[in-house]
């Protein structure tokens, strides 16, 4: 074990003598379809995948995508595991605190509830459950006084708990439970959609303000020429800029 | 969305159109699925390479806690009693960030000497560029090897205070009186331990090691927070429902499944464990002043 670290700390002091292209590390959940999630073959695919590819090339980057769980992707990128999150996370006053944000990617996305189908569910007074750390379970805790909330680790979990009974309803974005209430058969949405969030945008180091102009930059040059729109319409992300 | 990926039989060109035993052949070997297989070899190397390194650990931490020289003792005492109380989850998700963090900080102190920004700037660490371990430029599988080794030291430090902790009991278990002889013959301190008390104190010591191993089997999972992607963290992610859209395999929620397939790789691996342990200690208690190696002795006279 100590020959590994000691042979990759040779490795990596041999192969840092001359330091040809910064990587942009980008860090993602690959767990949140259409946001991002693992094709079949294993890589991450899916909106934020094309859209960070095509936004490291405008900025003339070289990037690599890695994934990390959720509930540690932000301390991991503040202690520089990697350089971005680009994970389909709303832009929060909270998360502000801790982490940049780039120009937001996505509008202020409607998020709905899923109930099972052919129960009836009063929203103010039910369980509901929501992905941990989300706007979602943020917004069941501050907006909805009467509900339960139950957070999750995973999305899939949320949707689980609901098909158990251990929840009444999940609320999460509208665009990830389209296509599982679309096939999933025993389940519907219920209630009012609800907008919450500033939009997503890319998260940042707060002292990588370099870093964050580029892709801001690069954000605002696929909102001007309409790629975003035109890949926001083939995710079925939601509304269009 | 997504392409059919390299398959390795023909008929799974496209898989809407077959079915049953073909449609599962085909599912069970892509490449998303060959990561799993993999991440069994990743978990196995993880045991082979922690399980020698924590009982290094804890005999290091076993001999300095009984050693007579007051702060080595100390050291030792301390090592075992602050890892072992300690919550695990705390120690992977803080202890790693930490230690990752102090080898930048020394890397930074000696190859960027004229740096003049703060390392601490509000939330963020932050070193050279020529800091970073691994390089931020190095290529994905370094990520990961440097990734994986962490994980080795922080289950090592982890069970070696445990294992430390079996083995200073296991030493004070050897009998008295092997050691009062030992001395009546001239050996030094030194024989003493080594060639007396070592090869005796194990058969005291195994079966809290044995423990010890079925618990790091199963904490393996823990690797995910570390950023390992292990076999639970596969289980999961390949038996979540799949859309049409996003696979051309789509499926309901399967994670049943693939735990019940974890339930019985963990079952089976803890039967060969089980076996193992039982060879290892029948071969330790031969010739041993114990209840174990009395019964073998007897039953080699009768």
């Amino acid at each position: 074990m100590k020959t590994l670290i000691l042979s990759t700390a040779i490795v990596a002091l041999t192969a840092g003598a001359a330091l040809a292209q910064d990587v942009v590390r980008m860090g993602t959940e690959g767990a949140y379809p259409p946001y991002n999630f693992l094709n079949d073959k294993g890589e991450v695919d899916g909106f934020e995948r094309e859209l960070g590819d095509e936004l490291c090339k405008r900025a003339e980057l070289t990037c690599e995508w890695v994934t990390n769980e959720w509930d540690s992707i932000i301390p991991n990128l503040v202690s520089g595991n990697y350089d971005t999150i680009i994970a389909g996370m709303s832009i929060t006053d909270e998360r502000k605190q801790v982490i940049d944000f780039t120009e937001n990617y996505t509008q202020p996305d409607p998020s709905a509830f899923v109930a099972m189908a052919d129960a009836s569910v009063d929203l103010s007074g039910a369980v509901i459950a929501a992905q941990a750390a989300t706007i979602q379970a943020s917004y069941v805790a501050s907006e909805l006084p009467g509900a339960t909330l139950l957070e999750f680790a995973t999305p899939e979990e949320s949707i689980a708990a609901v098909r158990s009974g251990e929840a009444d309803a999940v609320l999460a974005d509208k665009a990830y439970l389209d296509p599982i209430v679309a096939e999933g058969g025993d389940l519907a949405f219920t209630g009012e959609n609800v907008l919450i969030g500033g939009g997503v945008g890319m998260g940042v180091r707060q002292s990588d303000t370099e870093l964050r102009d580029k892709f801001t930059a690069a954000i605002q040059s696929m909102k001007a020429d309409g790629t975003l729109n035109a890949l926001i319409a083939k995710w079925e992300i939601g509304e269009q800029f | 969305m997504s392409e059919p990926g390299a398959t390795i039989f023909s008929f799974c060109a496209d898989p809407s159109s077959i079915d049953g035993f073909e449609w599962l052949a085909c599912y069970l070997t892509t490449a998303k699925h060959l990561s799993i297989y993999w991440s069994v070899g990743t978990v196995l190397l993880l045991l082979a390479i922690t399980a020698p390194v924590a009982l290094l650990f804890g005999f290091g931490g076993a001999s300095a806690a009984r050693s007579r020289v007051w702060p080595v003792s100390i050291i030792g005492r301390s090592y075992i009693a602050v890892v072992r109380g300690v919550p695990d989850i705390a120690f992977f998700l803080f202890f790693v960030i930490a230690l990752d963090q102090f080898f930048e900080y020394l890397r930074h102190q000696v190859k960027c000497p004229d740096w003049d920004m703060p390392i601490r700037q509000g939330n963020d660490f932050v070193v050279c560029a020529a800091a970073k371990l691994p390089l931020g430029n190095a290529p994905q599988w370094m990520h990961e090897v440097y990734g994986f080794s962490l994980a080795v030291l922080t289950f090592s430090i982890v069970f070696g205070a445990f294992a430390a902790n079996v083995l200073y009991g296991a030493m004070r278990a050897v009998p008295r009186g092997q050691i009062e002889t030992a001395e009546a013959y001239g050996m030094t301190q030194r024989q003493t331990f080594w060639r007396i008390l070592v090869p005796q104190m194990w058969v005291y010591a195994l079966p809290g090691l044995s423990n010890l191993w079925m618990v790091l089997i199963k904490a393996t999972p823990l690797l995910f927070l570390l950023g390992v992607e292990d076999i639970v963290y596969w289980a999961k992610e390949l038996g979540s429902t799949k859309t049409s859209k996003f696979t051309d395999y789509p499926h309901g929620d399967w994670r049943m499944w693939y735990f019940a397939g974890l339930l019985v790789f963990y079952l089976c691996f803890t039967k060969v464990s089980e076996a193992v342990l039982g060879r290892i200690s029948r071969r330790l208690s031969r010739g041993q002043a114990t209840a174990a190696g009395e019964a073998q002795r007897k039953a080699a006279l009768s």
